[in-house]
């Protein structure tokens, strides 16, 4: 009964839009921090890969994997390379300019002005540059980048599969009240109880109820798209929750909604501390820095816990991969052979990733949900 | 030269060291989460022999120390990473 009125609240919906929103604004200038990311085009020199690949090099294949790009990379044959072109979405001076990366022609051709830089500081990045060549205008600043990356391609398809699969589980609970759970209703079922359980004994019985829907929203995006992560081929394997923007839009709405739940005794908590000396809060306030060290520390090590967790994964997964074909490089025979050890510690990797999805996507959520409940905590 | 010089040329000789560096790091931190996890899993192995039936309970206390403790090992990868590449 309660479970189908979860289910049909609206607020989920008014909770999950922000969210997407807001991580396609934050995502779409992920190329702006600085956190490792870069967008190399160098392996892809030419549009017929045979002659300028000779040598396989595992740094760059491994990070071409794990960054965002501007066109959704499928396959490379000998002769050609088979990517889906995505769009570009520039703000400069107040004009908006779309067009498709395909323009670009992988950092060769500069279009409308722009151009893929692939050198410096802005390596990666969408420059500005003179009249019509290819020389970077250095005294111009970085255009606005809102494009429809990889990244943002993955969060929306990850999204409207999301939003397809609860929207008809929340309609059969609607039309089968009172009849026992059909279908996907009986698969997703135990894992909503699941997150209401740890939700009720984080939370307190009475209030939990209004961070359902976020918790429920939280724990299924980040799940959905750790699992997607790891499906190799079209519309999987974008690494959406390893890029750390997306992981910092869910560590500050966590934080912001403890920062506004907070009640007078979690305030009192950090500011005056009960039970510690005095000489330590005043003159000088050590005890409070301390404390507020940690209101931040600690949404941001979710943040960075998840993008490690499942960047660390990807590269490790990726690495095995590399090591056949750094070994066929020596020798073609030694490559065949490593390609078996290879291929088996790839797959039990891949096992581990897929219990560390759901790991991930658990310990997240636990520790939003325990920041909510000592947020809201009564004095004893 | 002027020092300012001398001081540019030094840091850019130290480069690879820091590179030692960075990596020497990353394997401390390895070192650190593996003690770590492993003095987990001997107290709810222990506490599961003692008492099989909160197996289930002691199970989720283990993952959820597990994953915390991972992501303190995480930053120090995440550093690493950032000398390496930044």
């Amino acid at each position: 009964m309660m479970l189908s009125r979860m289910l049909l609240q609206k607020k989920r919906l008014f909770i999950a839009l922000p969210l997407i929103l807001l991580s396609v604004l934050f995502l779409s200038p992920s190329s702006v921090l600085a956190a490792g990311e870069k967008e190399e085009h160098s392996g892809e020199a030419s549009h017929s890969p045979g002659q300028e690949e000779e040598k396989f090099n595992a740094g760059i294949m491994i990070i071409d994997h794990i960054v965002d790009a501007h066109e959704w990379h499928i396959l490379s044959t000998r002769t050609r390379h088979v990517s889906i072109p995505l769009p570009v979405i520039l703000v400069e001076q107040g004009k908006v300019h779309t067009f498709m990366s395909s323009r670009f022609h992988h950092g060769h051709a500069s279009y409308k002005g722009f151009k893929l830089e692939t050198e410096g500081k802005n390596e990666g990045k969408i420059v500005r540059v003179i009249g019509d060549s290819m020389e970077t205008d250095q005294n111009a600043p970085l255009p606005l980048d809102l494009s429809i990356t990889k990244n943002v391609l993955a969060l929306f398809i990850s999204c409207i599969l999301i939003c397809i699969i609860f929207i008809s589980v929340a309609r059969s609970y609607r039309k089968r009240e009172g009849h026992a759970p059909k279908g996907l209703q009986s698969i997703l079922e135990p894992v909503i109880l699941f997150v209401r359980d740890m939700a009720r004994s984080s939370i307190g019985d009475h209030k939990y109820e209004r961070f359902m829907p976020y918790l429920l929203t939280l724990f299924f995006f980040i799940f959905f798209n750790n699992l997607i992560g790891l499906v190799p081929f079209f519309p999987g394997g974008a690494n959406l929750t390893g890029n750390i923007a997306v992981t910092m839009v869910m560590a500050l709405i966590t934080f912001i909604i403890t920062t506004f739940v907070g009640n007078r005794n979690y305030w009192k908590h950090i500011y005056n501390t009960p039970g510690v000396p005095w000489w330590l809060k005043f003159p000088l306030p050590l005890m409070p820095l301390v404390e507020l060290m940690g209101v931040f520390t600690k949404p941001f090590i979710l943040m960075i816990r998840l993008f490690a967790n499942i960047t660390a994964g990807h590269i490790i997964m990726l690495g095995f991969i590399s090591l056949i074909f750094i070994f066929g490089n020596i020798n073609i025979v030694l490559g065949y052979s490593v390609s078996v050890v290879s291929i088996l510690f790839a797959v039990f990797m891949g096992l581990l990733e897929l219990l560390v999805a759901f790991i991930q996507a658990y310990v997240f959520t636990l520790l939003s949900s325990l920041y909510f409940g000592m947020a809201m905590e009564e004095h004893h | 030269m002027s020092l300012l010089t001398i001081l540019l040329q030094a840091a850019a000789d130290l480069i690879p060291i820091a590179k030692m560096g960075a990596g020497l790091g990353a394997g401390l931190a390895a070192i650190g989460a593996g003690i770590g996890i492993g003095q987990i899993g001997r107290g709810a192995v222990e506490s599961i022999a003692r008492q099989p039936e909160a197996g289930g309970d002691i199970r989720s206390n283990m993952i959820v120390a597990a994953a915390l403790i991972e992501g303190v090992a995480f930053f120090a990868i995440v550093v690493c990473l950032l000398i390496i590449f930044i």
